[in-house]
């Protein structure tokens, strides 16, 4: 069967994932990255097409993507905040980050900001704790937070 | 002192293949292709005393040998990169800064144990060493040192480099195995253990970045030298990572009979602001708390497991005298409810359980019988579960609840007034 529900360049991207692996179904977490990449976060939808390109039940992809917490099940705002609570950073004031977060975007941990712009997720360690406190802003790592640098950031994309 | 896997940390694009080769890079790697046979290769990694530094100090050497050379399955090697033990922090610090001696001791570890793959699981948001590893392997491939009859012999060799996806559990073996193949991270049953039934259900060593990193110069300079640069049964150095409340956190490359006093203190400057030292966690956040009359101890594997706590990954948290530990218990009981897999009922329950009877305790809302029962529910958890996660809740949170069970009881007693 031919798939097109994948864009040319995404299924390129795709099937040069799935050739290094002995079992097509290997590749379902780098699959998932990739798609939650081109997407923006995994639907239900993103998961039939995924199941449907490496040929497992649609069930095999939505229980994977509910257990890892990487992937999205919702849009997440366009500047997202992943600040670690375990304890290195607990130690340094993780807990002040996050509750200063929480005020200056009026939302609480796993929520996003009505305009779409900000979200924040309350992380696990996030193997960086030599930076305590450390958060992933998107992707990029920010350690030694403190207030100002929330505030510069959340000035900065507002 | 002599460094071994940190030796090209301070050097200048020490990621690139160039820089390594200036350094005597992949020198290793043809020799135990060229001059030695893999079952050499294994006796030389048993002579040095390497051990996993993953956490559980299983001998290398040992564990590479019970791969069954007969079988006519394929062979693997998983390397664990999902580092998420929380305090510990070295690996990624491997990736970025010297990825090519990395890739030497995967190539060297596949020679030995046969197997002509090797997939290398990251967790996904070490973006920086995906990418940086990634870089490096294609540097490999061209060049020669990866792919078809590298460098010269008749070995093949590819690695595949696996992102995670943000779940604690998989740093346990075989959910890493389970993840590797496309599913939830629910650990297996043992046995039949990786060397046997591994990934794709073909014979599988499963080791360590750190300890991976530690087999070209073991080859290079000898089972000898590395074996005296540790103490007794533990050979070489440890990347041993300081958090908490230090003058100076960070990754520290040290021989194995160092004392925890020496690493907090002389290396990692000391406990910040000049406070005392209340507790300190020696090994990755599973390993039961020690208090300052016990910091003498070597950190060693075998020394650590003497006094009842263990060397773990390496990674040392340290607590000041301002730490309320009962607060302390409960960061760490939310870590565990939290990434408890779900596969077990005792773990399942009990970690959520834990949590909740600590908050209560922490708010003020305790009773006496939440202390009462903590122990119990503890103790019910580890040795009933499929992995050592449940192992780590009952080791980690009843040291908080034995050390410091004054503390609980105030707490109780000012909420009850």
């Amino acid at each position: 069967m031919e798939v097109v529900i994948f864009t040319a360049e995404l299924l390129q991207q795709l099937d040069k994932i799935t050739s290094q692996y002995e079992q097509r179904r290997a590749a379902l977490l780098p699959v998932l990255h990739a798609v939650q990449e081109d997407r923006g976060f995994i639907s239900p939808e993103s998961e039939a097409d995924v199941a449907q390109y490496l040929g497992i039940p649609v069930v095999s992809v939505h229980e994977v993507v509910c257990f890892y917490h990487l992937f999205h099940r919702q849009k997440k705002g366009k500047c997202h905040f992943s600040v670690c609570q375990t304890t290195a950073c607990a130690l340094r004031g993780a807990e002040e980050i996050i509750e200063h977060i929480e005020k200056r975007l009026n939302i609480k941990s796993g929520e996003t900001t009505p305009d779409g712009k900000f979200s924040l997720t309350r992380v696990e360690c996030l193997g960086a704790c030599e930076t305590a406190p450390v958060m992933q802003n998107n992707k990029e790592y920010k350690g030694l937070l403190n207030k100002k640098m929330i505030d510069e950031l959340i000035d900065r994309n507002s | 002192m002599e460094k071994v896997v940190t030796r090209h940390f301070g050097i200048e694009n020490s990621q690139r293949l160039e820089t390594y080769l200036q350094h005597g890079g992949y020198e290793a790697a043809r020799k135990a292709l060229k001059e030695m046979t893999p079952v050499a290769v294994i006796e030389e990694v048993k002579k040095a005393n390497l051990r996993g530094l993953g956490g559980a100090g299983f001998p290398t050497g040992m564990k590479w040998s019970f791969i069954p050379a007969a079988n006519p399955k394929p062979k693997y090697l998983v390397v664990n990169g999902d580092e998420g033990e929380p305090g510990t922090f070295k690996d990624k610090y491997i990736f970025e800064r010297d990825p090519h001696a990395f890739i030497e001791g995967v190539i060297i570890t596949c020679y030995a144990i046969g197997s002509h793959k090797a997939y290398v699981y990251i967790r996904g948001e070490y973006e920086k060493s995906i990418h940086t590893l990634r870089a490096a392997i294609a540097e490999a491939y061209a060049k020669n040192y990866l792919g078809k009859a590298v460098m010269g012999t008749a070995f093949d060799i590819d690695i595949v480099v696996h992102p995670g996806a943000g779940a604690y559990i998989c740093g346990e073996e075989t959910a890493l195995l389970e993840s590797l193949e496309g599913k939830k991270g629910f650990p297996r049953l043992k046995p039949p253990f990786p060397a046997i039934v591994g990934l794709f259900g073909c014979p599988t060593v499963i080791n360590n970045v750190e300890t991976i990193a530690c087999v070209g110069p073991i080859i290079a300079k000898g089972a000898e030298w590395y074996a005296k640069l540790g103490c007794e049964k533990n050979g070489g150095n440890r990347l041993f990572c300081v958090s908490g409340h230090v003058n100076k956190p960070g990754v520290y490359e040290l021989p194995n009979g160092t004392t925890l006093r020496e690493i907090i203190y002389d290396h990692a400057g000391g406990i910040l602001n000049g406070k005392q030292l209340k507790a300190v966690i020696p090994g990755g956040i599973s390993a039961p708390l020690l208090t300052p009359d016990q910091i003498d101890v070597k950190m060693d594997f075998d020394s650590l497991k003497a006094i009842g706590s263990m060397a773990g990954s390496g990674g040392i948290i340290v607590m000041d005298e301002t730490t309320d530990m009962v607060w302390a218990a409960m960061i760490a009981a939310r870590f565990y409810a939290h990434e408890s897999c779900g596969q077990c009922s005792p773990c399942r329950e009990g970690s959520g359980w834990v949590y909740r009877s600590i908050k209560r305790i922490y708010h003020g809302e305790g009773r006496m019988t939440d202390l009462q029962n903590l122990p119990g529910i503890v103790n019910n958890i580890g040795g009933n579960t499929i992995c050592a996660f449940g192992d780590a809740v009952t080791m980690s949170i009843g040291s908080y609840v034995t050390k410091f069970r004054h503390e609980f009881e105030s707490k109780i007693k000012e909420s009850l007034t």
